[in-house]
């Protein structure tokens, strides 16, 4: 029997070998997770403009070779980017496939609007999700602020914001004053550091109405009533605590603060520390990365980081501000979306964010990774006063929808106290002129 | 109206023939959608949503009138409009003065007379933002350019924009620098205009240049003046880019006027029938501001 093959035979035999790769990728994507599926495949992204998002975006292009998924990555100031994500969101037809979102501006709005889809669901979809993901790493207070009250977990714990101490090590030690571990011994230290004829002052903070609400409510978490709402959502802002708040408020502003500091929000403030004429500064840990900076800062190298200072109270915390990626409801795109959701949150990433001093991460793996905490540039102190930071942080807004208007009501009373308006007075008309709102907040979530 | 003549004195049998609008009536059809797409309808839906209570990411509920009667009782607002007022008046005053005086020197001939106009006009070509961030780094109390430049006269530092007292006038300084050039071409325009007889009647009279400048120039250069008084308190009274990104309204509400208070309701607050509300009370201000200043042009015309 001749050993002919026949033109059927080959045509099958030319099929079967050009198909076996396909064959072969489905077989292996079995037993190792298939981030190439939806190659091929573009999404938008939208991210505020700060240290973590712009590593996401430098780092795009390792996305889309992971992927195959061209990714757009646009990356707005953190004020226009809350207002364009909301409206997008309402609009309906939102551009974006992810978006951050500030968990301590947007939550409740965004939650009860249900405009976001529930990350847990696709959590537990496993045919979707790499097995290296690894949920369980991700902190469970982070989880927990991301958290909507109905149980759905409508964007991924991103990072977290605590508020920290920052001071001039060079001003200090020139005058032979120690890291400050209450308000009323940091304003004293305030007071022997501040030299107006040098230019030099003890103190700088947010001034700005609306950015100043979080320097008050520093001072507010450090007294025993700690919240600005009470456990049945009423405004408890011109009590006897709220009111020491406020006055620590003015007398760091007006006393030891540069002038003009009434117009100033975090980028002033982080000038002035920079530039080696403030010696204290309350603000976002995020700013580290900055100051450290020796192309930019002349405090790069000096810099000290300590946990903010007690209050008044017994209870002693720092404020918690955070953000989550989440992907709307309307987003076509949703399942690129979440392998970006995956990239860009994933234990690299936020290791590069913690290393890099661009923020807190949400995971706990890279606290844990003692080689590159020790080959970063940022000293250990920094690292230190995170982990202790991170024990008594606790919301440094209240959870409510009209927040930034509650920001800017308060703020307003704030600033006004600067000026030399009394506090209690501003405060007392601040609450009033905001507890109708709140209320009409409540009644309709 | 020649043609409308000509289709009246028509017998009726030719006029069926010549009815142009008729025939090409259809050809305002396109304009017309455009109009009412993104003019008409903009306003109509504006006004309907002025009418109801209306969170971005909430219900929308019907309330009337209520926006407007809560418009009335609010202090903020009203302190918005005074600021508005204020600030407004201060930004149309200055640089038509301003304008008027470098119009008349630009206008008489010197050496390098073409470059000095060209520097006078440089402002009115940056971009407003732009514009805004750079003025506020040299406002910084400490690290300002501005303070450093009055420290080396001999004279205290100035708070600027870090001041309730002083921010407005401060942002005036800067609309100032920003607009006079805008003013002065308008003016110059009008001066290029002018006939030279006058001035020589004037000359043969015996009057003095004072009075050549009270008598002639000045009335024959009103309407030129009324145009650029119209743009100027329109643009004034829209300001927004430069107080917003320099101030946002601050320190407390020390800068906030109707375009700030109208952009915190509407896209801070999310409260979007109230800033509709807003809108329209600003849109009728303005109407009537704009048809009072016409009103003025057209006096101005006759006389």
């Amino acid at each position: 029997m001749a050993n002919n093959i026949t033109r059927r035979q080959a045509l099958s035999a030319t099929a079967a070998v050009l198909g076996a790769p396909a064959f072969v990728r489905q077989a292996n994507a079995q037993s190792r997770f298939d981030w190439k599926r939806f190659a091929g495949e573009r999404i938008e992204v939208t991210l505020q403009t700060s240290p973590r998002g712009l590593l996401l975006q430098r780092n795009n292009k390792e996305f889309e070779d992971l992927t195959g998924i061209r990714c757009g990555i646009e990356v707005v100031p953190e004020q226009q980017h809350r207002q364009k994500v909301i409206v997008e969101y309402a609009s309906g037809r939102p551009s974006f496939d992810v978006a951050e979102l500030s968990l301590h501006v947007n939550k409740r709005q965004v939650g009860k609007a249900r405009w976001n889809t529930d990350i847990k669901a696709l959590i537990a979809d496993a045919s979707i999700t790499a097995p290296d993901f690894d949920f369980a790493d991700f902190g469970a207070g982070m989880v927990e602020y991301a958290t909507q009250s109905d149980g759905r977990m409508d964007s991924l714990p991103a990072f977290a914001d605590y508020f920290i101490l920052y001071y001039n090590k060079e001003l200090l030690a020139a005058k032979n004053i120690a890291v400050p571990t209450t308000f009323d011994g940091m304003f004293e230290a305030a007071k022997t550091l501040t030299e107006p004829s040098r230019q030099i002052y003890g103190h700088v903070g947010r001034g700005l109405k609306n950015a100043n609400v979080v320097l008050w409510s520093t001072y507010l978490l450090g007294t025993a009533q700690r919240d600005m709402i009470n456990a049945n959502r009423q405004l408890i802002t011109d009590t006897d605590d709220a009111v020491w708040a406020g006055e620590m408020y003015k007398k760091f502003l007006r006393d030891v603060s540069p002038p003009g500091s009434i117009g100033f929000n975090w980028n002033e403030c982080q000038t002035t520390f920079m530039q080696g004429r403030a010696a204290m500064w309350i603000d976002g840990i995020g700013f580290a990365a900055p100051l450290e900076d020796r192309q930019r800062s002349r405090v790069a190298g000096k810099v000290g980081y300590a946990l903010v200072p007690k209050g008044r109270g017994a209870s002693h915390h720092c404020c918690l501000f955070g953000a989550g990626y989440g992907i709307p409801e309307a987003s076509r795109k949703k399942g690129p979306a979440w392998l970006y959701l995956q990239w860009a949150l994933g234990k690299e990433n936020q290791l590069r964010m913690l290393t890099s001093g661009a923020g807190v991460p949400a995971r706990s793996s890279p606290f844990g990774n003692e080689a590159a905490i020790a080959a970063s540039t940022f000293p250990r102190e920094f690292f230190n006063t995170l982990n202790e930071s991170a024990k008594i942080a606790r919301a440094g807004l209240p959870e409510i929808v009209p927040v930034t208007q509650f920001r800017d009501v308060i703020g307003t009373a704030l600033t006004n106290t600067i000026s030399g308006s009394d506090v209690a007075t501003e405060l007392r008309r601040a609450t009033a002129e905001f507890r109708p709102v709140l209320e009409q907040s409540e009644r309709e979530s | 109206m020649q043609q409308a003549e000509t289709i009246a004195a028509s017998p009726p049998g030719a006029q069926r023939t010549r009815n142009y609008a008729r025939h090409y009536g259809w050809f305002i059809v396109p304009a017309a959608v455009v109009v009412l797409a993104v003019i008409i309808f903009p306003w109509i839906f504006t006004f309907y949503v002025s009418a109801h209570d209306w969170h971005l990411g909430g219900e929308r509920r019907w309330v009337g009138f209520d926006n407007y009667i809560k418009l009335f009782s609010d202090s903020r607002f009203g302190g918005a409009m005074l600021r508005t007022l204020f600030y407004t008046v201060l930004a149309v005053v200055f640089p038509m003065i301003l304008g008027l005086v470098a119009a008349l020197a630009f206008n008489r001939k010197f050496p390098l007379r073409g470059l000095a106009r060209t520097i006078f006009i440089l402002p009115m070509m940056a971009t407003p933002v732009a514009v805004a961030l750079v003025w506020t780094m040299t406002f910084h109390p400490q690290l300002g350019v501005l303070n450093w430049l009055l420290a080396q006269v001999g004279l205290p530092p100035s708070m600027w924009v870090y001041s309730t007292s002083t921010v407005i006038p401060t942002l005036v300084m800067i609309e100032v620098w920003h607009w006079t050039p805008l003013v002065m071409l308008l003016i110059l325009g009008g001066l290029a205009s002018l006939p030279v007889d006058p001035y020589e009647a004037a000359k043969i009279d015996g009057a003095n240049g004072w009075q050549a400048f009270r008598h002639i120039t000045l009335p024959l250069l009103m309407p030129f003046i009324v145009v650029a008084l119209i743009i100027r308190c329109i643009d004034a009274l829209k300001a927004f880019d430069t107080i917003y990104v320099i101030t946002q309204g601050g320190p407390g509400s020390a800068s906030e006027t109707i375009n700030i208070f109208l952009y915190l309701q509407a896209f801070a607050f999310y409260n979007v029938g109230y800033a509709s509300a807003v809108v329209v009370v600003f849109f009728i201000i303005i109407l009537a501001l704009a048809a009072l200043l016409l009103w003025t042009r057209q006096r101005v015309k006759m006389t």
